[in-house]
């Protein structure tokens, strides 16, 4: 399969580059890891006019912590930078969890989180990490940069709010409020499979209380879902069996899951319950490999 | 130098199309090519250069077949445009035998019947061999986890993780003492 044809520029610069979509409109794409982009082109879903390759675009393949903690992860940081990350490891247990889980291993050394983000598939695993961690987008534009919430970057199944002429150059997770714990669970056929659900929960502790706890839902929903209520459940107070069966509970009913190939609604939903609260019941421990 | 001519898929005249030239360094020889910016590395590759161990499985970025090394990572090749390869080193399955010696990896599937049809084996050696540059002495863990992108349909992976031990332990046997695997590539020529 081709993609149909298309105009080709890998411009060196960020200004360079916003320069070219700017005067393209709507008929160009950003090519990134291009794990997700390139099939869609082959098969005909998208079909540019104009690609502007940034892989040339040097300073953009970074994850960082900064003195306060904020994580920031750059357009060009590859799954596999952050399945490989100590930071990851040692700081942020919901993203250690999820990375070694993306795609499988060959599209993990090209895909990158930010692309994952932008491409918003409903069955995405980093909107979910990213949405349980209060995350923003960092969108770069001819008049300058501007943040946008995870949640409210995007905007339906395969849909986000960047303008024509934006990039999205970085994610940004923001420091915790006291002890990061959490992970990423998900169920899948088999290794680069979609995920039949997934769920991330990130919890910050202080002081024996859930200062703050976000979990949301992949795969179970035309969208990435943010359980904010079975969250709430959790907050301001210490976790206990008690908190823990609510919060699952709360997550199994935001899901809006649908019967497919991948399993019953009823299976899902229960699955969900399920991974809230083996997540939760397991505290910090190290990152698995594999649910 | 080398320029590339391909079929042009549409029916439509190829004339007026936006080619571009490209550098690139494959199995260690450098090239040069014409490319039109749609093309695949895959097609680049089967059909510009004419090496066809390269198969082409799924074409939907699934199977792992197509799998070659850019800069040493194991990449589809159905997945990434020829033109991004300007600039990087690709190696494919034909990289890995010399003219008279076959790469341990390839005794390896050799000796443990690590295939059956042959078709998923080229993807399977060459993620077989990002991770043995990478770790010497992998665990059959680490072996399974490296090639869970690359499906087979025939051999049920069980030879091919013995395989790809197998060429791990001769890897570890030949390398000089005192270092961890044999390096690939002569270290390049300090610039004059």
């Amino acid at each position: 399969m081709y993609p149909s044809r298309f105009r080709y520029e890998a411009p060196q610069s960020l200004d360079e580059a916003i320069g070219l979509l700017h005067e393209a409109g709507d008929d160009a794409k950003v090519l990134a890891g291009g794990q997700s982009l390139v099939p869609l082109m082959k098969l005909r879903f998208a079909s540019p006019e104009l690609i502007v390759d940034i892989n040339n675009i040097g300073g953009l393949a970074y994850h960082r912590a900064d003195a306060d903690g904020t994580l920031r992860i750059g357009a060009l940081c590859r799954h596999v930078d952050l399945e490989r990350s100590h930071l990851l490891r040692s700081s942020q247990p919901t993203m250690a969890g999820a990375a070694p889980l993306i795609a499988d291993p060959i599209v993990r050394n090209r895909g990158t989180l930010v692309g994952s983000l932008c491409h918003a598939d409903p069955q995405g695993d980093w909107a979910s990490v990213v949405t349980a961690l209060g995350g923003t987008v960092i969108a770069q534009g001819p008049s300058g940069r501007r943040a946008i919430a995870v949640t409210d970057f995007v905007t339906g199944p395969f849909e986000n709010t960047l303008q024509p002429d934006e990039i999205a150059v970085e994610a940004v997770i923001p420091a915790a409020q006291g002890t990061r714990s959490g992970g990423y669970l998900k169920l899948e056929r088999r290794v680069g499979d979609f995920a039949t659900v997934g769920v991330a929960v990130a919890l910050e502790t202080s002081g024996g209380n859930v200062a703050r706890a976000g979990i949301a839902l992949t795969g179970v929903g035309g969208t990435t879902i943010a359980a904010t209520a079975a969250a709430a459940a959790l907050t301001g107070k210490p976790l206990t069996a008690e908190s823990i069966a609510e919060a699952a509970e709360l997550a199994a009913q935001a899901a809006q899951p649908r019967t497919d190939h991948r399993g019953s609604a009823e299976y899902k939903r229960h699955m969900v319950h399920t991974f809230v609260t083996r997540l939760l019941s397991r505290g910090s421990e190290p990152a698995e490999r594999a649910a | 130098m080398t320029s590339t001519v391909y079929d042009d898929r549409d029916g439509q005249e190829a004339t007026g199309v936006p080619m571009r030239r490209i550098k690139f360094t494959i199995n260690g020889d450098k090239k040069v090519a014409e490319v039109e910016p749609r093309l695949l590395l895959a097609h680049l590759i089967r059909q510009g250069l004419s090496l066809t161990g390269t198969h082409m499985g799924c074409d939907t970025t699934n199977c792992g077949a197509c799998t070659v090394l850019v800069d040493g990572r194991a990449v589809k090749s159905c997945t990434m445009l020829a033109v991004q390869a300007d600039g990087h080193e690709i190696t494919t399955v034909e990289g890995m035998a010399s003219a008279s010696e076959l790469h341990p990896l390839q005794e390896g599937f050799k000796e443990e019947h690590g295939l059956q049809c042959g078709f998923c084996t080229p993807g399977m050696m060459l993620s077989a061999k990002a991770l043995l540059d990478a770790n010497p002495d992998p665990t059959e863990e680490d072996v399974r986890w490296a090639l869970s992108g690359n499906l087979c349909r025939c051999t049920g992976y069980q030879n091919i993780v013995k395989s790809v031990l197998w060429a791990a332990a001769k890897l570890r046997a030949q390398a000089p003492a005192g270092e961890a695997a044999l390096a690939d590539e002569p270290a390049p020529e300090p610039e004059a």
